[in-house]
């Protein structure tokens, strides 16, 4: 990785500036990842003297601030109390604390990882990514859309959905094989992410509407997973085969919706 | 480019370049047991703390420190033998190599968290990789560490 110049904007407008007349600039959120890099970045815009840094909730929303750290999502009381703590779950055994004291929310999607735990998790939200000049877009329009603008928050919609978190690694720190998220609304429909694909995060749309027309049973949690895990695209990499996931798929699905329902 | 840093509470001047990791800066500047392990941030050898906070020296661009106030196992010698004794009494010193960053880790760890439980101790140092003594001695060591110092 190459960096040219380092920016540290003092103001949200010369960030955007620097992003858009500058060929080959990137907003570098942590730059936790940037060593991995092979880039050659014209400049590296620094957003640390914009005050994005909070976490915070107004009566119908909570909302993240593009460099907030991974440790203080984890931590915060705010994003524990809600959805069962799906958000401080998510996060918890990215690599190490020392990793997620650098690594930003902003930039953990606007890095679009296929390993992202969080994306997978906010997936099954109701979640929208704020960008300076788009306004609000929703997460997975993010996701599957390119932008050359500047994330300056997510917000989270407060609308009592029970949610819950699952993931496999080989090792404790290590990313994962396999991470699946699921969200149960009150009008008793299903959101089923499954990521780490190792693909992103894509939602297992038949077993959500098989969800809706059966009682919540372990028995229909099971059918779900095997439904899921049939419907949802695979690929084997280093950490593991494709079959392996699909394995695991059925499991985590079916866990995930046990532990909503319980 | 230049930067400011307080290294082990003593204000420098800088000259970096904008993609050097603070990692290779702080070993330039004489900070030597901030160890260049895995350099793809998964081992936490290099670990330092930024405004008491740990992070991996060699995933943080020395341009994005600016400002910033380092602790290294240098600027931190009392504290980190009086971690290091437990340690060593307890055989969870062999090769060495990751125990400057375990020490300081443990630093922040003991601000950070109230009476931490087993569990909470292992997790908070899982980003601690030991490739020599499988984590039983460092845990061990640092609950009774934690223990006498109350």
């Amino acid at each position: 990785m190459i960096i040219d110049e380092y920016k540290k904007p003092q103001t949200i407008e010369e960030a955007y500036s620097i992003l858009t007349t500058k060929k080959n600039s990137q907003i570098i959120g942590g730059g936790a990842y940037l060593r991995l890099s092979k880039k050659h970045i014209s400049s590296a815009i620094d957003l640390s003297n914009l005050k994005l840094d909070f976490i915070s909730e107004t009566d119908d929303y909570i909302e993240i601030g593009a460099m907030t750290t991974l440790r203080e999502l984890e931590i915060n009381e705010i994003t524990k109390k809600y959805f069962n703590g799906i958000i401080s779950n998510s996060i918890r055994n990215i690599v190490g604390v020392q990793l997620r004291n650098i690594a930003t929310t902003g930039g953990a999607i606007s890095g679009k990882f296929g390993f992202s735990d969080l994306i997978t998790a906010l997936s099954v939200l109701d979640c929208k990514v704020i960008l300076y000049k788009a306004g609000a877009v929703k997460l997975v329009d993010f996701i599957n859309q390119k932008y050359n603008d500047i994330v300056e928050k997510i917000i989270i919609r407060k609308n009592n959905q029970i949610a819950d978190f699952q993931a496999i690694r080989n090792t404790k720190t290590d990313y994962a094989i396999l991470n699946v998220a699921v969200s149960k609304h009150t009008n008793n429909s299903y959101k089923i992410a499954v990521g780490a694909r190792p693909g992103i995060a894509i939602f297992a749309v038949k077993a959500e509407g098989f969800l809706k027309t059966v009682d919540s049973s372990k028995e229909n949690a099971e059918k779900a997973g095997l439904i899921a895990s049939q419907e949802i695209k695979f690929t084997s990499n280093f950490r593991a085969s494709a079959e392996y996931r699909q394995e695991l798929c059925k499991v985590l699905v079916s866990r995930a919706i046990c532990n909503i329902n319980k | 480019m230049k930067i400011k840093l307080k290294i082990n509470n003593q204000d420098k001047i800088i000259d970096i370049r904008p993609d050097e990791m603070l990692l290779e800066v702080l070993r330039k500047n004489g900070c030597l047991s901030v160890k260049h392990g895995c350099d793809t941030g998964s081992c936490g050898a290099c670990t330092v703390l930024l405004d008491e906070k740990p992070i991996l020296s060699c995933s943080y661009l020395a341009a994005k420190a600016e400002g910033h106030s380092i602790i290294t196992v240098e600027g931190a010698q009392k504290k980190v033998e009086q971690i290091s004794k437990y340690l060593v009494d307890e055989g969870g010193v062999q090769c060495g190599f990751c125990i400057p960053g375990l020490v300081l880790t443990v630093m922040s760890m003991e601000k950070e968290l109230n009476n931490p439980s087993e569990e909470e101790i292992t997790h908070y140092l899982s980003g601690n990789l030991c490739r020599c003594t499988g984590y039983s001695s460092h845990t061990r060591a640092i609950k009774k560490y934690l223990e006498e110092k109350k």
